[in-house]
């Protein structure tokens, strides 16, 4: 099963992003423990998308678009903002920043899929790259 | 199902009962507007029970430590009840697990304040 489409930036999209992804998962074979895995990290980077990136734009769309391969599932997630530095965000969990209200969504993600990668778009926007082996189910 | 806030009085503590999912939106919003409006009343002892929470994303983990600090910020104390293993997963991988006071009986909690 895959997945090729636009969607708003509305909140509205993050659940139906999850929805689409969770089945195209549970249709690979998944476990349940993972897909609950797979859809918090497919959330956390649509409201990444749709809040930071695309900052609510309703002139912005979010490209969502899912592989399924033999042993793993890919989860790119496209928005039309200015992008961010992974190098330069702080870390949530050093002791100054564990009271914060913020910060937390691009370290759950990476702890919650087997790769995570991000890039930089032509002319403007940001991608992220998931990916989760069925293998390590 | 988005989330449900229920608020009794057990003794001296505010018991807030969370049903549903805390997420980006009318989740948080509506948590963070209940720990505020306790906060405004007087009440400084809250016990969150998330014994019905469903789900919860990296927003509601931010107004769970949000609503930590402004009570503790006001002079009270605001601690966590039933917790299911998600919560539980979610705030050891941040870390969290320590900073709140959690509990899985209320009457135990109820006295701890």
């Amino acid at each position: 099963m895959t997945v090729d489409t636009l969607l708003e930036s509305s909140l509205d999209s993050v659940d139906r992003a999850e929805e689409m992804v969770t089945a195209a998962a549970r249709s690979a074979g998944f476990p349940e423990g993972d897909l609950e895995k797979i859809a918090m990290a497919v959330r956390e980077s649509m409201v990444n998308a749709i809040v930071h990136g695309n900052r609510y734009n309703s002139n912005k769309k979010v490209h969502l678009s899912v592989l399924s391969a033999r042993d793993h599932l890919t989860v790119k997630i496209a928005d039309e903002g200015s992008g961010f530095d992974l190098a330069t965000l702080p870390d949530p969990l050093a002791r100054e920043n564990l009271l914060r209200h913020s910060g937390r969504g691009i370290f759950l993600i990476q702890a919650f899929v087997d790769e995570f990668r991000v890039r930089r778009l032509s002319p403007a926007g940001t991608e992220v790259q998931l990916t989760k082996y069925l293998s390590h189910s | 199902m988005s989330v449900k806030l229920t608020t009794r009085q057990v003794g001296n503590v505010s018991v807030v009962d969370v049903a549903g999912r805390i997420t980006l939106g009318e989740g948080s919003s509506n948590l963070r507007d209940t720990i505020r409006g306790l906060l405004t009343q007087g009440n400084k002892s809250v016990l969150l029970n998330l014994g019905e929470v469903s789900y919860i994303d990296s927003s509601g983990i931010g107004e769970l430590v949000s609503g930590f600090t402004s009570v503790t910020n006001a002079g009270g104390q605001l601690k966590l009840l039933n917790l299911t293993k998600r919560v539980t997963d979610l705030l050891q991988i941040t870390k969290l697990y320590t900073v709140f006071e959690i509990f899985d009986d209320e009457a135990k909690a109820v006295r701890s304040f």
